[in-house]
Order: C-alpha cells, then structure tokens, then sequence
C-alpha cells in the first residue's frame, strides 16, 4: 500500500496572550497523518490536542509553522475554504433545522443541486440509521441520535478529512463503547481519513490506527497502539497509557540492579541510572523460595471480577501491582501481609533513560 | 377517581377563582373600560363645544376618509387625513427598518462581550430612559436646528456652504424617533443574541457557510423571536408618537398621534378623535398579525 499524506503539520506554534504572559498551547509539532488512517491525538486536557485540530480545522491561525493538506499549504484559507469538517464536542447541531436540513446543510451552502442534497442526505441518514428520524428537530433526539446527526452532517460534504473533538465525552458509559464501534465502522466505509482527540487511553487504543501522545504543547510519541503500549518512550507515556510499575535501577554490567538490591535481566541501555517499567499483567506471583523471584509482601488485594490487582512491596519498599487472572475457583488462596516471590517477564520489561 | 377526590378538585378550583377574582374584575374594568368608551365616542353626534352628544352618528367614522363639504353637504377624499396615516406608517416602518440596522450590531457587539462588560453596556443603553422624553427630545433639536450643533460643524468644516433645512422635516420626525426607540430594538435582540449558542457558528463556518450565509442562515433565524419582539415594540410606539412629531416635525409634519390629540384640543370632535383612535388600533393590529404571519411562514419555508 503506497501511503500518501492527508495532513501534515510543520513546526507547528500556537501561543496565546501578550509576548510576555505568552502560553504555548504547541509547541513546534510536526507530525504527518496518512490518507485513510484513524489517528488519535491522546493526552491530557490542556496539552494542545484540540488547539491543534482547531488550526487544520481553520479556526484559529497558527502564531507559527504551516499545516498542509494533501501537499497543499492551507495555513491561512479560512475554515469554510478547507475540505475538512468537525464533530464538536458539544455537536452544535443548528435548532432551527431538522435532522434532514443539518445534514444536507454543508452541501447546501457548496451550492450542490437540490436533488444531489437530498440524495446525499438520505444516503447520510442510513449510514447512521436515522431514517426514522429525518423530520425531527434535534432537540427531540437523544444524545446519542444527535452525535450521530452530528456525524452525518460533517460527513454528508465527503470531507477529506473529518476532525473529531471528544465527541464521546458525553455519552454514558454503554453508548459510548457502541459508537467507538459504530465510529471505527464508519471510518472503515466511508475511507475518509478521521483525526479524533480524546483524554481516555482506552477509547485510543481500541480505535486507533496510529495515536500521536501530547503533553505540554509536545507530541511525545507517534505510533500504532501496540507500540505506543508496550514501548512507550519516555515516563509520560507510560504512566498515561494504561498501569504500568515503575522501578528506580542502577545498570550493573549487563543487568539493572533494583534498589532493593536484586539484580535483573533488561534491555541494554547506556545510562547509569534507569527506570524499569513492566506492565501488572506481566508480573507473575511465584513462590518465595524461587530461584530470582524478587521478594515481596502483599500489602493489599482488589477484586475487579475478571481479575484481581494485587499491591506488593518489595524489601525498599517500592510497591509493584501484578494482575492476576481470577482462578475458576474464585480463591486465589492470597491474603495481606503474605510474603510471595514476584517475577517479570523479561522481555515485557521496558528501560526508560531519565 | 373516588368521589371526595372529585370533592377536593372542585373545591380547589373554586378557590382558585375566588382568589383571583378582585384580579381579573380591576384588570377587565382597566383594560376594556377606556377602550369601550372610545368605542363608544367614535359612534355618538359631536357635542355643541366640547365633547359628545348623546345620540348615534357615523359622521365620525365618514370623517376619517371623507370631508363634508360646509355649503352643499358632498363628500371629497380627505387628503390631509390619507397623507397623515401614510406619513405615519411610512415614518414608522423606516424608524423599525433603520432601529434593526443600527441595533442589530449593537446587540451584537454587547452579547460577544465578556460578562462583566455586557452589563455597563446594557445600563449605557438604558441610560436615556433617565431622562425625560421632552428633554432628550429637545436636545435632538438642538443638534439638528438651522443654526444647531450640526449645522454650524458642518459650515466650520466648509462641507457645506449652507445650512441643512433639517428641522421641522419627515427626516427630522425619522430622526428623533429612531434615536428614542433604539433601545427598544436594542434589549430584546440583545436578549436573543445573548442566548445565542455561539459555537453555532464555527459549525456553520466548518460546514462551507460564508460570513454572509452564517447571518442568513444561521444567527437569523435562530434570533428570529428577537427581532420579531424588537419590531413590535418599536413599529407599535412610533405609529403612536406624539412628542417627537411633535417637536421635531412642526405643525404641518402631524402624525397620527398629533391628529388625534388636535381632535380632542383644539378641533373639539371628540367623536372624529374617537375613531380616529379605533382606526389606529386597527392598523396597529393588522399591521402586527401581517408582520407575524410572514415571519413565520419564512421559518417553515424550507421544510
């Protein structure tokens, strides 16, 4: 598959307010987004995702940088001159207008046919399965119908690329694991290239093709979900997608030695002084007595159904947390304040440099 | 339903309509009592010097269109009656026009203010109505007189060499009352625009509306209640006015307002002013249920 370029941002800045007080929402961001992907820009509010959908939507300048459309510089073209549409965070549906009438609204205002609007617009409203719903005001919908009415409508001009701001973050918890579906099917038929923002890891790792990881005005890692997941590049990824342990080491020739004194097997790495990361599904619980089993005691246990978390602390007393698979017999057999050997899985151990 | 339920909901209802009883009987004597005494006017003889006769008459109704001639009794069109009601509605329905093309921005421009300076910007709107209608109308005189404000600028600057005929004009009557009813036009819109979800916007702008088509199709019809509610209370008072006409238009320069006050002064055909009064309440509602009419069917158009 030859991967052509939907968007790309060069050096991207965006301060705002006066020289001085000046805050930079982005911070000289570069990334490129390919033609068809589903690409998330995950992090934390107030790191500068949606500052950075808002200037490849238009709606804000860029105080430096170009952003570049299918090759094209379209930094300065205003949002109604870019063939790109958005999903709001609030929908911003039009109250005056029927379902029908704020789907069919973008095409209107293209000047499109009558006939080509209309065709479109029922097209739009089976995609969404909202055919029922056609002559209603939105105000009569449900949130749910109205992201979808909200979907449609950015969808209906065939955008080149559709710009989603959190458009979940206000759905409850079961619709919105059925629009992650419905959202994913719908970029998938429609092969128009979707740049989503969201704070909730989970919902980037189920839908992504690739997540760019902001924080502070900064891409810190763009990658596929399993990478981003299991080789995150600094202590800010990791901490921010999905648990993860953090294990303060010195490097002792080939092997780290942790700070509470044993020493284990991990990648190589050039620094004196390391964090090991190992995700709590892959630390296992061993006998005590096993040969290079880190020494811990269970200091407490949470049950979560499907599996159990179980807080450990190691002899320094750095607590470490290993997921352990719910036994068919419901009983791990565990209890606070056991002593238990922990194990890593050696080549799930990641070396951060700090 | 069991019986001394059905007892309850009687006895609460009639409680109801005991207690708002002394309400409803002063609101119906002020409400319809002036008006059927006008009514009533518009139908009786016009007394010897002042006031009315007792008797039944339609001279005053025939004397809104037509003049009686004094020697032979034939009727002609009055032409000064016709040129005041035009004159009137003309008057009022630039003073609407303009009040929205003026407001419009105004209210604009306080509603996308921060919070805190949306409320100094109402109270510098309402700051006029302080003042009493005849001063701040007098002051507009000022300005706008021969040898006023405007004028002696205008001639210092050498824009013109001389003096603008401005007092005693339609313009001058166009003048004063779009500076008195601006605020009229002014709160209501504001109070639209205000709850105007200005996200709204962006959408539009995203979805390839131009600046343009924002207004049309979007703030507009959205605000629509607004401006429908600011014309009323304009259009309605300005085919009213009294004082500024009054002031502002001389003698010869009447209004409605004007006319009817002369009948019930110093022309002394209180039955002719009577009707004349009913006639203005006439044009004032259909003019109004026209107005709504329209507005609404502009809304479902596009359904």
């Amino acid at each position: 598959m030859t991967q052509t370029i939907a968007v790309e941002a060069r050096n991207v800045v965006k301060a705002f307010g006066h020289a001085d007080t000046a805050v930079r929402a982005l911070d000289d961001v570069s990334v490129q987004i390919r033609k068809g992907e589903f690409f998330t820009l995950l992090g934390p509010s107030g790191c500068g995702k949606t500052t950075l959908l808002r200037l490849i939507a238009g709606f804000e300048m860029p105080s430096g940088g170009t952003i570049l459309l299918e090759g094209a510089d379209i930094t300065t073209l205003p949002p109604n001159k870019r063939p790109v549409n958005t999903v709001f965070q609030s929908y911003a549906l039009f109250p005056h207008l029927t379902v029908a009438q704020n789907i069919g609204f973008g095409l209107e205002m293209l000047g499109r046919p009558k006939s080509e609007v209309q065709a479109t617009t029922a097209r739009m409203l089976a995609l969404v399965k909202l055919e029922a719903m056609a002559n209603r005001k939105t105000s009569q919908l449900s949130g749910g119908q109205q992201q979808r009415v909200a979907l449609a409508r950015a969808l209906a001009p065939s955008p080149k690329v559709l710009l989603l701001d959190e458009p979940l973050s206000a759905l409850d918890l079961k619709l919105r694991k059925e629009m992650q579906i419905e959202l994913k099917r719908l970029q998938l038929e429609t092969g128009i290239t979707f740049i989503f923002v969201t704070h909730d890891q989970e919902e980037a790792l189920t839908m992504s093709d690739r997540i760019g990881v902001m924080s502070a005005g900064k891409l810190q890692q763009v990658g596929p979900p399993k990478e981003i997941y299991n080789h995150p590049v600094n202590r800010f990824v990791a901490s921010f997608i999905g648990e993860t342990n953090f294990l303060p080491a010195s490097r002792d020739g080939d092997r780290y030695r942790l700070d509470c004194g044993i020493k284990i097997a991990a990648p190589a790495s050039n620094a004196a002084r390391v964090t090991l990361t190992i995700r709590p599904e892959q630390v296992r619980l061993v006998a005590e007595t096993e040969a290079d089993a880190l020494p811990a005691k269970i200091t407490n246990l949470v049950y979560f159904g499907t599996d159990t978390h179980c807080h450990a602390a190691l002899l320094d007393g750095t607590e470490v947390v290993a997921r352990l698979q719910s036994p068919a017999s419901g009983d791990a057999g565990l209890a606070v304040g056991q002593s238990v050997g922990l194990r890593f899985v050696p080549e799930a151990i990641q070396v951060l440099e700090d | 339903m069991s019986p001394a339920e059905q007892a309850q909901i009687t006895q609460s209802t009639r409680n109801g309509w005991l207690l708002s009883a002394p309400a409803l009987v002063l609101l119906t004597i002020a409400a319809v009592g002036p008006l059927a005494i006008v009514v009533a006017y518009s139908f009786m003889p016009q007394g010897d010097f002042n006031g009315v006769a007792w008797g039944f008459s339609l001279e005053a109704w025939q004397g809104i269109l037509f003049t009686k001639d004094v020697f032979d009794g034939t009727l002609a069109w009055a032409d000064a009656n016709l040129t005041i009601f035009w004159r009137s509605v003309k008057l009022s329905m630039l003073t609407t026009v303009f009040t929205f093309v003026v407001g419009f921005p105004t209210s604009w421009f306080i509603a996308t203010r921060a919070p805190k300076a949306r409320a100094l910007w109402l109270f510098l709107i309402t700051i006029p109505f302080w003042t009493n209608l005849l001063i701040r109308t007098f002051a507009i005189n000022e300005i706008i007189r021969k040898e006023g404000l405007l004028n002696t600028i205008l001639l210092k600057l050498h824009i013109i060499s001389k003096p603008l005929e401005m007092i005693y004009t339609d313009t001058a009557v166009f003048i004063g009352m779009t500076y008195v009813y601006l605020p009229l036009m002014v709160l209501p819109l504001f109070a639209s625009l205000d709850r105007f979800d200005m996200r709204l916007l962006e959408a539009a702008y995203d979805l390839y509306a131009s600046p343009f088509q924002v207004l049309r199709k979007v703030i507009v019809p959205i605000v629509k209640p607004g401006i429908i509610a600011g014309s009323i209370l304009v259009f309605v008072p300005s085919l009213g006015a009294y004082v500024t006409p009054r002031l502002l238009g001389g003698g010869k320069n009447m209004m409605i307002g004007n006319f009817i006050e002369l009948q019930f002064g110093q022309g002394r055909n209180w039955p002719l002013g009577a009707s004349l009064s009913v006639t203005l309440l006439f044009i004032v509602t259909g003019a109004l249920l026209v107005y709504v009419r329209h507005a609404n069917r502009e809304t479902t158009h596009g359904q």
